[in-house]
């Protein structure tokens, strides 16, 4: 198992380099700069170059790439000279909102998901499986932001029940926490419940049809102990893999429902910073989220070897 | 002498028995999509939401951008199905005029996936030193969560509907490209492939005839979801304002104006986001329906 775990770390450096070089490309690829924004509409040309200077725009590109990458290793991402503070920590403040967004609507999500995937299995063909399962397939066709608004409009602006966008520190204030995070997460939640509802009743479906599901059954096993503890257990390789890409989904759908809900996390630092060109910020914010998702689907792939040993011993 | 005119003879009628039954099957292939049931719905969805598009100019009531002062914000009527927003446009005609862009993105993002995700995938296959090369590359897009990348691309590139068709199509492009990769490492293992490389088949022939003719089914049911998550990517990408530039309607731009005037007037964000689920909705049946009868292996039906 520990062989395993480091074979999987490793396997994510090459992984990791790509997403630090694609960060800086697509960056490199923005027609005009920062100059612009920094110096005002009315800057002149001795300014434009001392701004160039300071930013480091006048190095050739390949200085500014070892640039990028030995600030890199110093746990440094740049300088957001628009909001006057290191990338970092301006990206690191933010990331605590998004990371428990998307963690909440995670839950939501796997846990309703498996519920009415394992239902639908339970009661193949009958309404309740045909009635779940259009019910996913909705789900999965609403576009997220849109059905933020429609739930803001519904509870926010119609009945009143719940804030229609802003955020409350958990530190400050549990409940209003709690009344701010609930539209967010259920909206965010709400489509990948879809996908992994759909993909659990296919999973389930498999594995119910098995033999030793027979056998289980046969030795007057409760039929709750037999879905749950043998079928389930076994169905839930599949569901992993979808539960890791549903994380990848979450984590920029929570950059687009951050807008939707005015909170303050990584996303909308993102967008607001695509408005403003802070390219330093966007860079960053890149780079962080996409590491992020890269440790989820590692975190993901020692699951499978957690619960499928085959995983673990072979190759 | 009946030697060879017969062998002529056989040879045609064997051609063309071929060729009856190519059409044979592929009337029985419509015949049974069409019995699927939600590929009927679905197909019935996009075919109407796809005249709308193609025809927009006819249906749509009034002009998408023309300003309407007298009628600023009013609920949906007789007169304005879909109500007004503050410039007094007529919601009904943007909506209409916003799908032809989302449908036409999507189906691009959707086909240029398909040719740049099978041409790698198929390159990657066949050139064994590339493989490895083009899989890091696209690992490491994949690690980005897709509509990041995309919302990220299309900042850079500037908005517009190509920048966004082109954006949307790097962010895609890779699981098409391994979904290719995938089918084709299985078909060229197949007996059939080694028998045509023994014939003297050359690659061109071997890569179409062979490979691609067997290992497409499952991109093609891939492309059909594809376009469904393109549509809603698009609605993002114009929703953030990093998609195709206002006031030209997009269903996504429309939202956001909707979103500034939330308080007061729902039905500007409501009705463009219906038409959005409703093309999705269309999209994902269609990909069911294609997977069950298409691609056998990989449907969830049982």
């Amino acid at each position: 198992m520990t062989l395993f775990i480091v074979r999987r770390l490793l396997s994510a450096i090459p992984v990791l380099f790509v997403v630090s070089l694609m960060s800086f490309v697509i960056m490199w690829l923005v027609p005009g700069d920062i100059t612009a924004v920094l110096g005002g509409a009315d800057a002149s040309p001795e300014e434009i170059e001392r701004i160039r200077e300071q930013v480091g725009l006048d190095r050739p590109i390949y200085e500014r790439a070892i640039i990028w990458y030995s600030s890199l290793f110093h746990g440094d991402l740049g300088y957001s000279y628009l909001l006057d503070r290191p990338v970092v920590d301006a990206v690191l403040e933010r990331l605590q909102v998004t990371l428990s967004l998307a963690t909440l609507a995670l839950v939501i999500a796997t846990l309703v998901g498996v519920l009415l995937g394992v239902l639908a299995a339970v009661k193949h063909n009958t309404w309740l499986d045909q009635g779940s399962m259009i019910a996913a397939l909705v789900g999965l066709s609403i576009p997220d932001f849109w059905f933020g608004i429609v739930l803001i409009i519904l509870f926010g602006v119609t009945l009143g029940w719940l804030p229609t966008g802003g955020f409350v520190p958990i530190t400050e204030d549990v409940l209003g926490w709690a009344r701010s995070m609930t539209l967010p997460a259920l909206t965010l939640a709400f489509t990948q419940m879809g996908v992994i509802a759909r993909m659990t009743r296919s999973s389930m479906l498999d594995v119910l049809n098995q033999d030793f599901i027979r056998t289980a059954r046969a030795k007057g096993m409760r039929a709750h102990t037999v879905v749950f503890k043998h079928a389930l257990r076994n169905a839930v390789v599949p569901i992993l893999t979808v539960v890791g890409v549903t994380t990848g989904v979450l984590l920029s759908g929570a950059v687009v429902i951050e807008t939707v809900f005015s909170l303050p996390g990584v996303g909308r630092l993102i967008i607001g910073s695509i408005q403003r060109r802070d390219f330093p910020i966007i860079q960053g914010g890149l780079l962080v989220t996409a590491s992020v998702f890269v440790f989820v689907n590692i975190i993901v792939d020692m699951l499978y070897g957690f619960f499928d040993p085959r995983v673990r011993d072979g190759r | 002498m009946g030697a060879s005119a017969e062998g002529l003879d056989d040879g045609l009628s064997l051609r063309t028995e071929m060729r009856r039954a190519r059409r044979r099957r592929l009337g029985q292939l419509a015949l049974r999509l069409l019995n699927h049931r939600s590929f009927l719905i679905g197909f019935v969805i996009l075919v109407f939401f796809a005249l709308v598009a193609v025809f927009a100019d006819l249906i749509a009531p009034y002009l998408p951008n023309k300003n309407n002062y007298r009628d600023v914000l009013t609920p949906p009527s007789a007169a304005f199905w879909f109500g007004t927003d503050a410039f007094g446009r007529d919601i009904a005609s943007r909506v209409i005029h916003g799908t032809r862009v989302s449908l036409g993105i999507g189906f691009y993002v959707a086909l240029l996936t398909g040719i740049f995700g099978t041409l790698l995938g198929t390159l990657a296959c066949y050139v064994r030193w590339l493989d490895a090369l083009v899989m890091r590359t696209l690992d490491g897009l994949m690690a980005f969560p897709g509509v990041l990348l995309a919302i990220a691309l299309a900042s850079a590139l500037g908005p517009s509907a190509i920048n966004s068709i082109i954006a949307l199509t790097v962010a895609f492009m890779p699981r098409t490209a391994r979904v290719v990769r995938a089918a084709v490492m299985v078909v060229q293992g197949t007996q059939y492939v080694e028998a045509a490389q023994a014939a003297g088949a050359g690659h061109g022939r071997i890569i179409f005839r062979y490979i691609l003719a067997n290992a497409l089914s499952p991109v093609i049911v891939q492309l059909t979801y594809v376009f469904a998550v393109s549509v809603i990517a698009e609605a993002i990408l114009s929703f953030l304002g990093v998609g195709p530039p206002p006031p030209a309607p997009s269903l996504g731009n429309i939202i956001a104006d909707g979103r500034t005037y939330i308080q007061e007037a729902w039905w500007i964000a409501v009705f463009p986001g219906m038409a959005i689920a409703l093309v999705v909705l269309g999209l994902n049946l269609i990909g069911d329906g294609l997977r069950d009868i298409i691609d056998p292996r990989q449907s969830s039906q049982h």
